[in-house]
């Protein structure tokens, strides 16, 4: 799993650092701050509470589509 | 389990149509509003909408959703501009008007009203603001210019405040009591920010009350109890809000400043649960009986209350760290916790700086709150430490160690 975060929505609010506080921090200037991109299956659901809680909407959260290797040249 | 209604077409009651469909529910879902509008939401109409836009452009209606997405995608049937007006518990049946809605199970969210001024209803220029159409009558006011008086100095009048002042107009805050904010935040604290007004140019009068708001046809002035008059073309009421319940009468629900619930918001009554501004219930965390008019809290309550009203035997309590928020001036005011505390601790920051501000909250030998201005990296991780019950000499030392790893 992977998340996004809308940067033109998230005014840094930091409900989603309460929920999943080793994911998200917001930082001094109010800006977001993901911790990490890919998610163990135990960071999920306090990620997916997260997403659902956020007041202005600005998280997604995606499965990563594993693209088979390609032969390079 | 075949019929859910959900009376109340704001936030907690978006939130539980929404929770009741992403959890299966596959019965007849009503949502019941009071207002002709689909949900929208709250905190941005006494912020950025009442702002002129850039190109002059007003801000669009922030709605959560279109109809399209209740009708199609959740299969809602929505009943908008039809307050409810009885509950039947007998009969599990809500009524609007002469119209009745049965139910199996009820979520009552139906937020609350706005007090107003009394005596002013045939005065124009007088607004309050809690709904859409309220904070468009009075971003159409503000275009036409002020002065403005805020009669009452809590979150909502401070925001109008500054939005008012943002366009240049002379403002002035009448707060009835010695210091604004005394039961979100303390008194002592209401009054450090307070200063947040003074330095932007916002003239906040406390401790005197109003006496009289005159003119004709149009209001003209505001004439205190201390007997000074302000001049007004604009006037706001910043006073405060009411649980919307009085449609409750009768119903053999318990209402004592809202609805009173158990931990699993259950108000007692075979299928009828609440959630947001009208739900009165003991919180876990902090043991008592509390009543929020938060988004947070709509937003969680909403999703819970509809969860343990659609499988009680497995309902589970809500507990929270109350949590909300501010913007002043472009300042943002974050709080979470409760305010009822022993001692109040600034632990950075002071009253006289425009850095930032960290104050902590201590009851017994617990930390119960935390108030930052201008530090939103601090916030929640006070959160974090009220929810799993950290000691006031446990969170005096972390902030120690925040202070020290910035230094």
């Amino acid at each position: 799993m992977k998340i996004s975060v809308d940067y033109e929505k998230c005014t840094g609010l930091g409900i989603c650092e309460s929920l999943a506080p080793d994911v998200f921090e917001v930082d001094d200037s109010g800006a977001l701050v993901l911790l990490k991109e890919s998610l163990s299956d135990e960071e999920r659901e306090a990620v997916e509470a997260a997403v659902a809680a956020c007041p202005t909407e600005a998280l997604r959260l995606h499965s990563v589509v594993t693209t088979p290797s390609v032969a390079r040249p | 389990m075949e019929s859910l209604v959900v009376v109340g077409a704001s936030l907690a009651g978006l939130r539980a149509v929404e929770t009741a469909r992403k959890d299966g529910f596959t019965g007849r879902v009503t949502l019941i509003g009071a207002e002709k509008h689909l949900p929208y939401d709250r905190p941005p109409l006494s912020k950025a909408f009442l702002d002129r836009g850039e190109d002059e452009l007003a801000p669009p209606r922030p709605f959560y959703r279109d109809e399209r997405f209740f009708i199609e995608d959740l299969d809602v049937d929505l009943l908008l501009g039809s307050p409810a007006t009885a509950l039947d518990p007998a009969a599990k049946t809500v009524y609007i008007g002469n119209r009745g809605v049965a139910y199996d199970a009820v979520v009552l969210a139906t937020g609350s009203g706005a007090r107003r001024l009394p005596g002013t209803e045939l005065l124009s220029g007088v607004h309050a603001l809690r709904t859409l159409d309220d904070a468009e009558a009075l971003r159409d006011a503000l275009a036409d210019g002020g002065p403005v008086v805020v009669v009452g100095g809590g979150f909502i009048g401070s925001e109008i405040a500054s939005s008012a002042r943002k366009r240049g107009f002379d403002v002035t805050i009448v707060e009835a009591t010695p210091a604004p904010l005394a039961r979100a935040i303390g008194a002592d604290m209401g009054a450090a920010i307070a200063s947040l007004h003074y330095r932007n140019g916002t003239t906040l009068l406390c401790g005197t009350g109003v006496e009289a708001i005159e003119g004709g046809g149009h209001v003209e002035r505001v004439v205190l109890t201390d007997g000074r008059t302000l001049p007004a073309a604009i006037v706001v009421a910043g006073i405060g809000s009411v649980p919307a319940v009085e449609w409750l009468d009768g119903s053999g629900l318990t209402l004592d400043n809202g609805i009173v619930c158990d931990e699993t918001l259950w108000t007692g009554v075979e299928g009828v649960y609440a959630a947001g501004d009208v739900a009165r219930w003991p919180n876990p965390t902090f043991g008592s009986l509390q009543r929020m008019e938060n988004w947070t809290a709509a937003a969680e309550q909403g999703a819970r209350a509809v969860r343990n009203a659609l499988d009680p035997a497995r309902a589970q309590p809500y507990a929270t760290v109350p949590y909300y928020w501010s913007d002043w001036y472009g300042d943002r005011i974050q709080f979470v916790g409760v305010p009822d505390a022993d001692e109040v601790a600034w632990v950075e920051g002071a009253v006289d700086d425009d850095g930032r501000w960290v104050v902590l909250y201590r009851a017994g030998e617990r930390l119960v709150g935390a108030l930052t201005v201008r530090a939103p990296s601090e916030i929640m991780k006070y959160r974090g430490l009220i929810q799993r019950g950290a000691s006031w000499v446990d969170a005096l030392e972390f902030a120690t160690s925040r202070h020290r790893a910035r230094a």
